[in-house]
């Protein structure tokens, strides 16, 4: 017969998942205005001007705000988040890594 | 996350595909698996406007649709069962794991990415409670939270947790009160930066002699039992008990780190140095036991001694040798350390980081234009944060310091075979208790 052992699962305990609904969508962005919101890291502001640069020419009835986070992506952000809800319609965040 | 979920506001976020996995199971973890995302090639970083408008015209390389249609419709899709995934909540975890044998076990181990991919020692029941046997505490009591970088959820474990991995990792029962210590600063030593940092840790006190740690010849290398075994658990329960560390989920470390295979844990030299020890420049009194823990460990420098003539440039060399969003300590044998009393007049550790700090110096210029001075200085000294403000009002030719002076930290240790000395890039954390997980 072989031999087994009983050992102790080495894992920590993970908190319990709260599922949070995402936003409902726009219909369509025409005549909305989208935040562009640059995470400060890597040059990633070079990279979403880009972006905004692509739907001016592609989507022109699109408004756009380039929107610099206030500090590094480690901190919350209070301020630029409640600017985006109070006169925004849509966010691209960017770029994440 | 925050502005979808808090704000109400429709977001796309974007990322390098090096992130698929791990950012899809991040927004899971916070419970939004549908969380709309888009992805370019990695990496962002120095790439041209132009070479970035390609990205923009171009193809996700996740999904192989183009870019701005991922985008787009990530904002104007309406929202179906595909955006509400089923996701396991209920994620405990089961004290013992299935009987099985020796030879599985240990292959199970492995699999699981549970260990250092070196062998380890089982953790049976006997052998946990000897180790809890080192310990007043009680088995089931909270000892702390842990996660590998600041946007991942923490995960709690408890001494019992604790001891399971110290025997993982060869240690002997006398080390626990010092491991404890070490999980109870919630600093994992499997950091997921993609800068591939590891952790450094101290160990001041009576402690240091009553578990046989290496303070002297050899200490920072695999002569110890203590010192590897301390240093070897306190890598894996950080993975094993923040939720794991595991390339391109949990860990994301580009080149990976040698010195995560023990944390680069030692004793200082307290005998031998000329100064107070580490833990009490902290808080602790002379008579206590603690250990002091340090992220970021990336870079090293060294040199042998200090010259009569040009010690003084030899350190700013080495100082500048250093990415300046890495702040250094001053790893010194006793043999340095008394060089510098006796050649530089640093009566007192702190005379020195004055120094230090006065001639770790850059062109300004220089300093900001530095990619992690960039990503994690500049933003924070641009909206009025000091030092970094002030440093921001200086012409682009004056020297500005690379370092904080409380940023700036000298530890002694090695046996006087020689004077030879190092300077470890890394950010000090803090400084807690031994004693009080006896």
């Amino acid at each position: 017969m072989t031999n087994t052992l009983s050992v102790l699962n080495p894992v920590g305990f993970a908190p319990r998942i709260t599922r949070k609904a995402l936003a409902p969508r726009l219909d369509t962005l025409d005549g909305k205005t989208v935040y562009l919101v640059d995470c400060r890291f890597d040059d990633s502001d070079v990279f979403l001007k880009q972006m905004q640069a692509w739907l001016a020419q592609h989507m022109p009835a699109v408004r756009t705000v380039f929107k610099p986070i206030s500090s590094v992506y480690l901190n919350d952000d209070p301020a630029t988040w409640e600017e985006i809800r109070a006169r925004g319609h849509a966010a691209i965040v960017g770029v994440g890594h | 996350m925050t502005i979808e979920a808090r704000y109400g506001v429709p977001t796309v976020a974007v990322h390098t595909d090096k992130f698929d996995r791990v950012v899809r199971a991040v927004a899971a973890q916070n419970g939004m698996p549908g969380l709309r995302q888009a992805f370019v090639p990695q990496p962002v970083m120095g790439k041209t406007a132009a070479e970035l408008r390609a990205y923009v015209d171009g193809s996700d390389p996740v999904t192989k649709r183009p870019v701005m249609q991922e985008v787009v419709e990530g904002l104007t899709r309406p929202l179906d069962d595909a955006d509400d995934p089923a996701i396991e909540f209920d994620r405990s975890t089961p004290r013992l794991v299935a009987p099985d044998t020796e030879e599985r076990l240990h292959r199970l181990f492995l699999d699981n990415d549970w260990t250092d991919k070196l062998p380890i020692v089982l953790p049976t029941e006997e052998r946990v409670a000897a180790m809890l046997a080192r310990t007043t505490r009680k088995p089931d009591e909270t000892v702390g939270r842990m996660r590998p970088t600041h946007f991942r959820e923490a995960w709690e474990y408890t001494v019992e947790k604790v001891a399971v991995n110290a025997v993982m990792a060869g240690a002997e029962p006398a080390y626990f009160p010092v491991i404890l210590a070490l999980a109870s600063t919630g600093v994992s030593a499997r950091g997921s930066s993609s800068s591939s940092l590891a952790t450094m840790a101290v160990v001041n006190g009576p402690v240091c002699h009553e578990i046989g740690m290496n303070v002297g010849t050899g200490a920072l290398g695999p002569h110890n039992h203590a010192n590897a075994t301390i240093g070897r658990a306190y890598g894996l329960l950080s993975q094993n008990l923040q939720g794991g560390s595991t390339p391109g989920i949990t860990y994301m470390g580009s080149m990976g780190n040698n010195y995560a295979y023990n944390s680069v844990t030692f004793g200082e030299n307290e005998e031998r140095s000329p100064w107070e020890p580490f833990h009490v420049q902290h808080g602790c009194r002379p008579g206590d036991s603690a250990v002091s823990v340090f992220t970021g460990c990336r870079s090293t420098a060294f040199t042998l001694g200090l010259r009569e003539k040009h010690w003084r440039d030899h350190v700013r060399n080495m100082l500048r040798g250093l990415d300046p969003h890495t702040p250094p300590t001053l790893l010194l044998d006793p043999i340095t350390a008394r060089q510098f009393v006796e050649r530089g007049g640093f009566l007192r550790k702190d005379a020195l980081i004055d120094w230090l700090h006065e001639n770790g110096t850059m062109r300004a210029d220089e300093y900001w234009d530095y990619q992690l001075v960039q990503n994690y200085i500049y933003p924070r000294a641009t909206f009025g944060e000091e030092p970094w403000a002030s440093k921001l009002r200086a012409a682009p030719d004056e020297l500005i310091p690379m370092f904080r002076r409380e940023d700036i930290h000298v530890v002694v240790v090695g046996g006087e075979t020689n004077g030879y000395w190092r300077i470890m890039g890394c950010a000090y954390q803090k400084t807690l208790s031994v004693d009080a997980w006896r």
